[in-house]
């Protein structure tokens, strides 16, 4: 097992090289650079030209790429040109992934729990009113588009049921990781639960009509025939096995936490990477947007090895010696 | 009689896999030095447990699997690579018939289409039989004649052809499969356990009907089964394999009335017979040979790795050959 | 012990097809001692393994509805509830199935799966492992510890089989259904299965339901047989007298058809036609005569009296059929 993993990780490293250089060619590709915006639009060509020959953007591609990746090796990611001038990189993204980090994982655990919860429910009792409500109910999130979900649920419970703050992530430097924490959860709690609303009806259909051919399949008569009960047969046998496909997507729903903050982040008016990300972006801050994507890379690479752990932990017909 | 197929020591090896760099580190003997020959107009079994070799020898034969070395000869043509049997059209010659008719026949195609599609691919003879050399027609009017034929032959009604699989009973479904097989008129068919998932009954439908175009094309079989009372009823010569080897090789008599090999013994020693008054009697025999089976394992077995491997054959009569371990050695 | 221990009397089966009811087994009458095995033969579509599941009460109770009586150790099975069920399935009965690797859960261990069988009905008892060990050792298996610490997809075909059947046996039931429990093994794997399910109905004296459409399984050990077609049993005898005396022109179909009997110059009896579907069968008459070609119309078509004809001590035959039944030899 341990040698697998290793296996993996070591063929990881050239992936992440052929990312890196996709991510910086991308990058070189926008239109547009972090100067002309950012200054006055009087401003002297010269001027320009001497701040970005300062900045190493006049260098061909691959030589940037050389420096970057020098500078990466040894933690320095750069320092950003437009959003907040003049910090590293390295402290803007660390300021802002706790809250991506936070809103993230209750947005994973709580799609998971509605997903499980809600196919179960709709599985035990096959085609009776139950089943056929969260049928309708999850072709019904799945149908709208997410922006419109979102500012839906924001109006809802920010404006007319004002039980959520309307923006913000609740952290202050100067408190404790404590209070940090349970005052961030407030922040954090909608747009993640904005997010699992809206990513689990694929799981929903998904792990129920696996719930339901398991439930045809021949061990399960084994299970009836031993004297275990209908509902102990679900609990211990079928759940696991209807699980098993999906399982394996948990390592890369890490992935989707970054895309899928993007949108919430910036509706939700919650200050975490996706909303760097657009502010980026719109700023032309190549080293923040490299940084960014880089980011996403690992995490796509980690969650895919992840994603492997989970499927050979849990499927023991998958396990290699 | 005349030599139809010679395969000469075949191998196929499937390689394993192991360490840090995934280096090929040994090889599973699927099929290890194999060599006989089946007759034109007769019947071949292929007997072995599961595991033993038999279908990966069947595939071999048809195209399916790339032997490791060895020889397989047509007619005296060699047609061991696929690029062989392509150069002298092999495939007209020799179709395979499965075990499990659900997955071998495409659901979503009509059972015309299923038949017709080997009839595009190489033309339509001109008579129906076993062998044709001469000119194919690709008219698809004749392409349509020929499909009716073929389940007229088979015993299916003309309606057939616009049905899908599903809507058939296995043994309706293996007769389709033999329908399609017979349609490129071969001289051989491969015949992989073509009647182990049929109740009784309809088991002797296809039985009785593979044996009859046999009488009226002269067809050869090669009988891939696990069931000996079929093999018995099907065949004119037995190998038995275990383990990817051939542990004893004759005519039907021979296997069944002279077994030498403690395998082949223990095969037949696990048929169960019809006669009730003799059970005891049989059990008994059963857990002598099983016995002698796992103490006496010497006398027949080298060890390779963790597998039994059987010796090499030796004739004991003309047509009769066991897998004994020589004198002295 | 010679009482019955299973007795059914008068069992029918009906599933709800498109709303409406179908029969599939009709007015069965079977009964099994202490010690005894009973095969119940029949090609696919004649109901035996429906009845099997009657006896477990493992019908899907929307869709299918189950009349008459069965009794085992004389308490009515008929009209329990679900949690009553429960608690006699696994405990008097044990149920082996045909394919040992689809009826193990693949995601858990072989001695995890055998426990299960114990902990359902025992939730307090403390010596679960020594009995799932001692229960593996009984189906002969040697390898105890490595085997049940393994997956079911580690094992061989005939290994899964013993699990299954160290499964049946975990709390010593009475009445062991063996439903095809070879068909899907190697012929001398078979054979061991076999063996073992003898040896273990001796030991324990336990009765054996054993369902199968194979005669050789049936020669080697059955007892008494009972022969169904198209839900209706047609047949039933001491097993010598059936294979020695077959009456039933089914029964006499069918021993004609098996190729290991048959010469391999003669040709196989083929019956010809199909076993009806449910919504076809009339259980008034002796549905298989409809394929029997050279009958004539009437003898078909005839009403058959629901009651099995008696032609000797235990041996039974439906209808009439079968006292002037010939083959005609140039088929």
């Amino acid at each position: 097992m341990w040698r697998t993993i290793l296996r993996r990780v070591l063929i990881m490293i050239p992936q992440l090289i052929l990312v890196s250089i996709l991510i910086f060619m991308l990058a070189q590709l926008m239109p547009g650079d972090p100067f002309y915006g950012s200054l006055n639009p009087n401003s002297d060509p010269a001027t320009i030209a001497r701040m970005r020959h300062a900045a190493g953007l006049d260098l061909p591609w691959y030589q940037q790429y050389v420096k970057w990746v020098g500078n990466v090796i040894h933690g320095d990611l750069g320092t950003s040109y437009v959003v907040n001038k003049g910090w590293t990189v390295t402290r803007i993204i660390g300021q802002r992934i706790w809250p991506t980090l936070s809103m993230g994982i209750i947005a994973a655990v709580l799609t998971y729990v509605l997903s499980i919860s809600q196919a179960l429910l709709a599985a035990r009792n096959e085609n009776k009113i139950i089943d056929r409500i969260l049928i309708v109910w999850n072709t019904m999130t799945s149908a709208v588009p997410s922006f419109v979900f979102y500012f839906v649920m924001m109006v809802l419970f920010v404006y007319i049921i004002p039980i959520f703050p309307s923006s913000g992530t609740g952290i202050d430097d100067t408190q404790s990781f404590t209070t940090n924490f349970f005052s961030n959860l407030r922040y954090a709690f909608l747009p993640a639960l904005t997010i699992a609303v809206f990513s689990t009806n694929s799981i929903f259909q998904y792990l129920r009509s696996n719930l339901l051919d398991q439930q045809a399949q021949d061990y399960v008569r084994t299970a009836r025939a031993k004297g275990v009960q209908i509902k102990d047969v679900f609990r211990k046998h079928i759940l696991r096995n209807a699980f098993l496909p999906i399982a394996s997507g948990i390592g890369y729903s890490i992935t989707g936490i970054l895309g899928g903050a993007i949108f919430a982040e910036t509706v939700f008016g919650y200050p975490g990477l996706g909303a760097l990300f657009v502010q980026a972006l719109s700023g032309r801050d190549y080293t923040v947007i490299t940084a960014l994507m880089l980011l996403q890379g690992v995490l796509a690479l980690l969650g895919g090895l992840l994603s492997d752990i989970i499927s050979a932990w849990v499927d023991p017909r998958v396990r290699v010696k | 009689m005349s030599e139809l197929v010679r395969i000469e020591n075949l191998k196929v090896y499937y390689p394993i896999r192991t360490g840090f760099f995934n280096r090929v580190t040994d090889n599973i003997k699927a099929v290890d030095n194999i060599s006989f020959t089946i007759e034109s107009g007769q019947t071949y079994g292929l007997v072995g447990e599961s595991g033993s070799g038999k279908t990966t020898i069947g595939k071999s034969l048809v195209g399916l699997e790339d032997p490791t070395s060895g020889k397989i000869l047509f007619e005296g043509h060699e047609v061991t690579t696929n690029k062989q049997k392509k150069a002298i059209n092999y495939n007209k010659d020799v179709q395979m018939v499965f075990q499990d008719s659900q997955s071998s026949l495409n659901p979503r195609k009509t059972i015309g289409e299923i038949i017709a599609e080997p009839l595009k691919n190489f033309g339509v003879p001109n008579v129906i039989g076993a062998g044709y050399d001469g000119e194919r027609s690709f008219d698809q009017t004749k392409i349509n004649e020929r499909v009716l034929a073929l389940l007229k032959i088979v015993g299916l009604p003309a309606q057939t052809v616009a049905q899908y699989p599903f809507q058939f009973s296995g043994g309706q479904r293996q007769r389709i499969g033999v329908a399609r097989a017979l349609a490129t008129n071969p001289r051989l068919i491969v015949a992989d356990e073509p009647v182990s998932a049929l109740d009784l009954s309809v088991q002797a439908q296809v039985l009785n009907f593979m044996k009859k175009i046999q009488r009226e094309y002269g067809i050869s079989f090669l009988f891939i089964s696990h069931d000996l009372g079929v093999v018995k009823y099907m065949t004119d010569n037995i190998a038995i394999m275990h383990n990817g080897r051939f542990v004893e090789m004759g005519t039907t008599n021979d296997i069944f009335n002279d077994a030498q090999h403690i395998y082949t013994k223990r095969l037949l020693s696990a048929i169960p017979s019809l006669d009730v008054s003799k059970r005891d009697e049989k059990r008994a025999y059963r857990k002598r040979i099983e016995s002698e089976f796992t103490q006496n394992k010497d006398a027949y077995y080298q060890q390779d790795g963790l597998r039994d491997r059987a010796y090499d054959l030796e004739p004991i009569t003309k047509t009769h050959y066991v897998a004994l371990k020589k004198e002295g050695a | 012990m010679d009482g019955k221990l299973l007795e059914a009397k008068n069992v029918s089966v009906d599933f709800r097809i498109d709303g409406q009811y179908q029969t599939a087994i009709h007015k069965l009458n079977i009964s099994i001692k202490h010690g005894e095995v009973v095969a119940l033969v029949g090609e696919s579509g004649s109901g035996k393994s429906t009845f099997a599941m009657s006896v477990m009460g493992l019908h899907n109770s929307d869709q299918t509805r189950v009349t008459g009586s069965i009794k085992l150790n004389d308490n009515e099975l008929i009209g329990l509830s679900e949690r009553q069920f429960d608690a006699y399935r696994g405990v008097s009965v044990g149920m082996i199935f045909q394919d040992p690797l689809s009826s193990l859960n693949p995601l858990m261990k072989i001695g995890d799966q055998i426990a299960e069988a114990i902990t359902v009905h025992d939730k307090q008892s403390k010596k679960v492992k020594q009995r799932v060990q001692k229960l593996i050792s009984d189906v002969g298996i040697v390898d105890v510890q490595r085997v049940s610490q393994q997956y079911p997809h580690e094992l061989s075909g005939g290994m899964r089989q013993r699990v299954m059947i160290a499964i049946a046996l975990a709390n010593e039931p009475d009445l062991i259904i063996a439903d095809e429990p070879t068909t899907a093994l190697d012929a001398t794997i078979q054979a061991q299965i076999l063996d073992l399910i003898k040896e273990i109905q001796q030991k324990k004296n336990a009765g054996i339901l054993l369902i199968t459409h194979d005669l050789g399984v049936v020669a080697e050990m059955a007892d008494t047989v009972t022969v169904m077609y198209a839900g209706q049993i047609v047949e039933q005898a001491r097993v010598s007298d059936l294979f020695n005396h077959p009456k039933h022109p089914y029964t006499r179909s069918l021993l004609r058809a098996d190729p290991s009997e048959v010469n391999s110059g003669d040709e196989l009896y083929a019956i010809p036609g199909t076993v009806p579907a449910l919504k076809d069968m009339d259980h008034s008459k002796d549905l298989f005569l409809k394929r029997v070609p050279w009958l004539d119309k009437a003898e078909v078509e005839a009403t058959v009296d629901e009651k099995l004809q008696k032609v000797s001590d235990g041996h039974y035959v439906r209808g009439n059929a079968w006292q002037n039944f010939e083959f005609l030899e140039d088929l």
